[in-house]
């Protein structure tokens, strides 16, 4: 979806915002919260959601870009949903991140020893071997995981599956 | 409105006990809920999925159900009520098309914070997904518009999630809450568990800090054109009372939103009556000219702001609201107060009083809004031999002493009502403000009548928007329900011709309302539609004749339509431009202007098909 709040030429400056929500685990809440976002014309990047330690709360990473301005009043809004217990919207190191990649990579013969090479590196596992391809799992934060990608997007990406980005302060509950 | 912390909800959470042997079914179990919860009115219209819930309405003995004519009259019935009276209203339907002609009162009552109980049959949950018959989801429908939404899938549940729905739809900012109930949970046994939520329902109603009071009242110290900018956040928190007390004790000059209407006394000496669009000149030359914005329970709607850089550009803004998503939301704000208002205003009065600080008479300031008060009072030319709009309202002003409740339509006849009737009763005016809804009038106007049997209730409306929710008439008759209503009759869309003639050159696009092949005539006939209905009715053509009529209507003990003809030609003045300032303001004829022959009158009475002017 494209995102049709905000004139094109400033989207270079728009921020890329982690929203940390813990939600009653109820139906109905995703729809809720990502009716937030999508009325005002933002796309959701990445989303993530699991049960918290108390199975009645569930936690949900929201990665988006926004304008400063606009993802304020998206998380005051949140804020007020009946469902939701807490909001953080994380600033740039106050916050451990990671997410996990399993992503397919075309390997020959010659390849494959540079590929290991590069897993081990990376602490990444390979968990799949075919004649033609690989499948590895990798987790880190996002400059590693966007890192390993980039090396194996030279050897030809087959496929990506990920999860969102997930999320804890590194301070406080 | 009420307080609630969570402790209190926690302690009061217990579901509704079962009489003797328990709820027959879970519709019993929803009508004794709204017992419970004090509801004592629902306006519901029946169908397959919410008859169930109709049979148990049938043996309630503290539930009067009034039946409207469309679900959609049904829930400005409910809001009519709910604003007149500050309790919830409820309004139910069936499933299907009987929600989705709920979703505009629900939009509404969204708009305008209205405390709103909507409930709505839904198929058996073992159809719900395979397109049964009648089958929407109202749930997904209206997410974006209700302050908080249940499917109900276990009939265990209802006793705790009705009394969790009337509580939100009350506390802190009020609104739409809905309640979708599949038939086979109404139908099935209910074993009322205690709920055990920990965590959601009502979050704890904010309060202010000492700090930010403080604040507050040091600004106020130190400006020397205050202003207090009050809305709808008045009404719905109950802070009327503490607000006159604090407007006098400061002198502080008090402009109310259109939803602020009757908050303060709009013929005390304070007022400057509302702002905004087509707001008092002075109220409006007083938001550009203060240094200090007290704005409180507002919202810094487009209508009210205009071009929200230029608005209020001078001042200091302070910005209580109980509602954090609104502060800084339109407008920044120097000093955004998140807090309950009438707690807010009770310690600042409080302060005020033990403290004795110094106060400030602000006499240039008033000096200068008297000023501007005499030059530019709401105004209009009469016209010989034609009943202009405006004077049927200062008419019905005049005769009903300010008493009564208004309700309205949405065009220039709400404006005018706003306009020339002086509110001094709080939940007086009721208007489709923020949705700007036509047909809210007179199901609305049926509503408060409900709620006040004992007042003189009486819907100002167009002949446009009466047309839309006329089938309410029945409701009327049928229900025994007295609402007055009178039609500002000018055959016409009136304020979208209003905006044709300034800015579209007066190209009439669709937006004359009569019979196009004969103009001269006014169509249709509101009084043989009301014969038809059993209403009384009269159709006012002459000046002499508005008077007598108005005195019928009034001391009628029915529901009683005058349908007042008036010329299309009357613009709503004064007028701020969409996005404009104050300083592009569209002035009405001024008090030394000679009548009906100014400049204005012949600009508006220029382009257009001409009906019968009457």
């Amino acid at each position: 979806m494209e995102q049709a709040n905000v004139p094109a030429k400033e989207s270079e400056a728009r921020m890329r915002h982690t929203i940390s929500v813990l939600v009653a685990n109820r139906f109905g809440v995703l729809t809720r919260i990502a009716g937030l976002f999508s009325g005002r014309g933002y796309n959701i990047d990445t989303l993530n959601v699991g049960p918290t330690h108390d199975e009645k709360v569930s936690r949900m990473t929201i990665v988006v870009k926004g304008d400063d301005k606009v993802l304020d009043q998206v998380t005051r809004q949140l804020n007020k949903l009946v469902d939701v217990i807490a909001v953080q919207d994380f600033r740039e190191g106050e916050y451990i991140d990671r997410q996990l990649i399993l992503v397919k990579v075309k390997s020959t013969e010659r390849s494959r020893a540079e590929l290991m090479q590069i897993c081990d590196i990376f602490r990444a596992k390979i968990v799949n071997v075919e004649p033609e391809d690989l499948t590895i799992e990798i987790t880190g934060d996002e400059s590693k995981v966007e890192k390993f990608l980039y090396l194996m997007s030279t050897f030809g990406i087959l496929d990506i599956s990920r999860t969102g980005k997930i999320a804890l302060p590194r301070q406080g509950e | 409105m009420r307080n609630v912390s969570r402790k209190d909800l926690q302690k009061t959470a217990r579901p509704a006990e079962p009489s003797g042997q328990g709820y027959k079914n879970g519709a019993d179990a929803v009508v004794a809920a709204l017992e419970k919860a004090g509801v004592d009115t629902v306006f519901a219209y029946p169908g397959g999925a919410s008859m169930v819930l109709h049979q148990s309405l049938t043996r309630s003995r503290k539930i009067r159900t009034v039946l409207p004519r469309h679900e959609q009259g049904g829930a400005f019935m409910a809001e009519g009520y709910a604003r007149a009276s500050g309790r919830v209203g409820v309004c139910m339907a069936t499933s299907g098309p009987g929600a989705t002609n709920l979703v505009t009162g629900i939009a509404d009552a969204y708009m305008d914070s209205v405390p709103l109980v909507a409930i709505t049959g839904q198929v058996k949950r073992e159809m719900i997904g395979r397109g049964a018959f009648q089958e929407t989801d109202v749930f997904g429908l209206t997410l974006p518009i209700v302050k908080h939404s249940y499917l109900v899938i276990s009939a265990d549940d209802i006793p705790s999630i009705i009394q969790e729905a009337v509580l939100l739809a009350q506390t802190g900012r009020p609104g739409p809450v809905l309640l979708d109930i599949p038939k086979d949970v109404q139908q099935s046994s209910v074993h009322p568990q205690h709920s055990d939520r920990s965590f959601g329902g009502c979050k704890p109603v904010p309060r202010a800090s000492d700090e930010e009071l403080e604040s507050l009242l040091v600004a106020l110290e130190s400006a020397e054109r205050p202003l207090l900018y009050v809305g709808g956040g008045i009404l719905s928190g109950e802070a009327c009372q503490a607000l006159r007390r604090f407007a006098e004790k400061t002198r502080v000059p008090v402009a109310t939103t259109l939803m602020g209407i009757g908050c303060f006394p709009e013929t005390h000496d304070l007022s400057l009556r509302w702002l905004g669009m087509h707001g008092t000149v002075y109220a409006n030359y007083a938001t550009d000219a203060c240094d200090l914005l007290l704005a409180m329970g507002v919202r810094f709607d487009d209508r009210v702001t205009g071009n929200v850089e230029e608005f209020a550009k001078h001042a200091k803004i302070i910005h209580v609201d109980v509602d954090s998503s609104e502060l800084n939301k339109n407008k920044r704000a120097d000093l955004p107060i998140l807090g309950d208002i009438r707690d807010a205003l009770d310690r600042l009065n409080e302060m005020l009083e033990t403290e004795g600080r110094p106060r400030k008479d602000h006499l240039a300031w008033h000096a200068q809004i008297a000023q501007w008060k005499s030059r530019y009072p709401y105004s209009y030319c009469r016209v010989p031999g034609a009943i202009l709009p405006q004077q049927v309202v200062e008419e019905t002003f005049r005769l009903t002493k300010g008493e009564a409740i208004i309700t309205t339509g949405v065009g220039q006849h709400q404006m005018w009502a706003a306009q020339f009737y002086q509110f001094t009763r709080p939940r007086s005016f009721l208007s489709s403000s923020g949705l700007g809804t036509m047909g809210f009038g007179y199901p609305a106007a049926l509503g408060a009548k409900v709620a006040f049997p004992d007042r003189q209730v009486i819907d100002i409306d167009g002949d446009g928007s009466f047309l839309m929710n006329i089938q309410e008439l029945a409701t009327a008759i049928t229900e025994g329900i007295p609402a007055k209503a009178i039609i500002l009759n000018n055959q016409h869309l009136g304020m979208v011709m209003q905006w044709e003639d300034r800015f579209f050159a007066g190209n009439r696009a669709h937006t004359f309302l009569g019979d196009p092949r004969n103009t001269e005539r006014y169509y249709p006939s509101f009084k043989k539609i009301c014969e038809g209905f059993d209403v009384p009715a009269e159709e006012v053509h002459h000046p002499e004749d508005l008077r007598p009529a108005l005195e019928r209507l009034l001391s009628a003990e029915t529901p009683y339509v005058v349908d007042v003809h008036v010329p299309y030609t009357e613009h709503v003045l004064p007028m701020i431009p969409a996005g404009m300032t104050v300083r592009d303001v569209i002035l009405g004829p001024l008090p030394d202007e000679a009548d009906s022959t100014s400049a204005e009158r012949q600009r508006a009475s220029s382009p257009g098909q001409r009906p019968g002017l009457g």
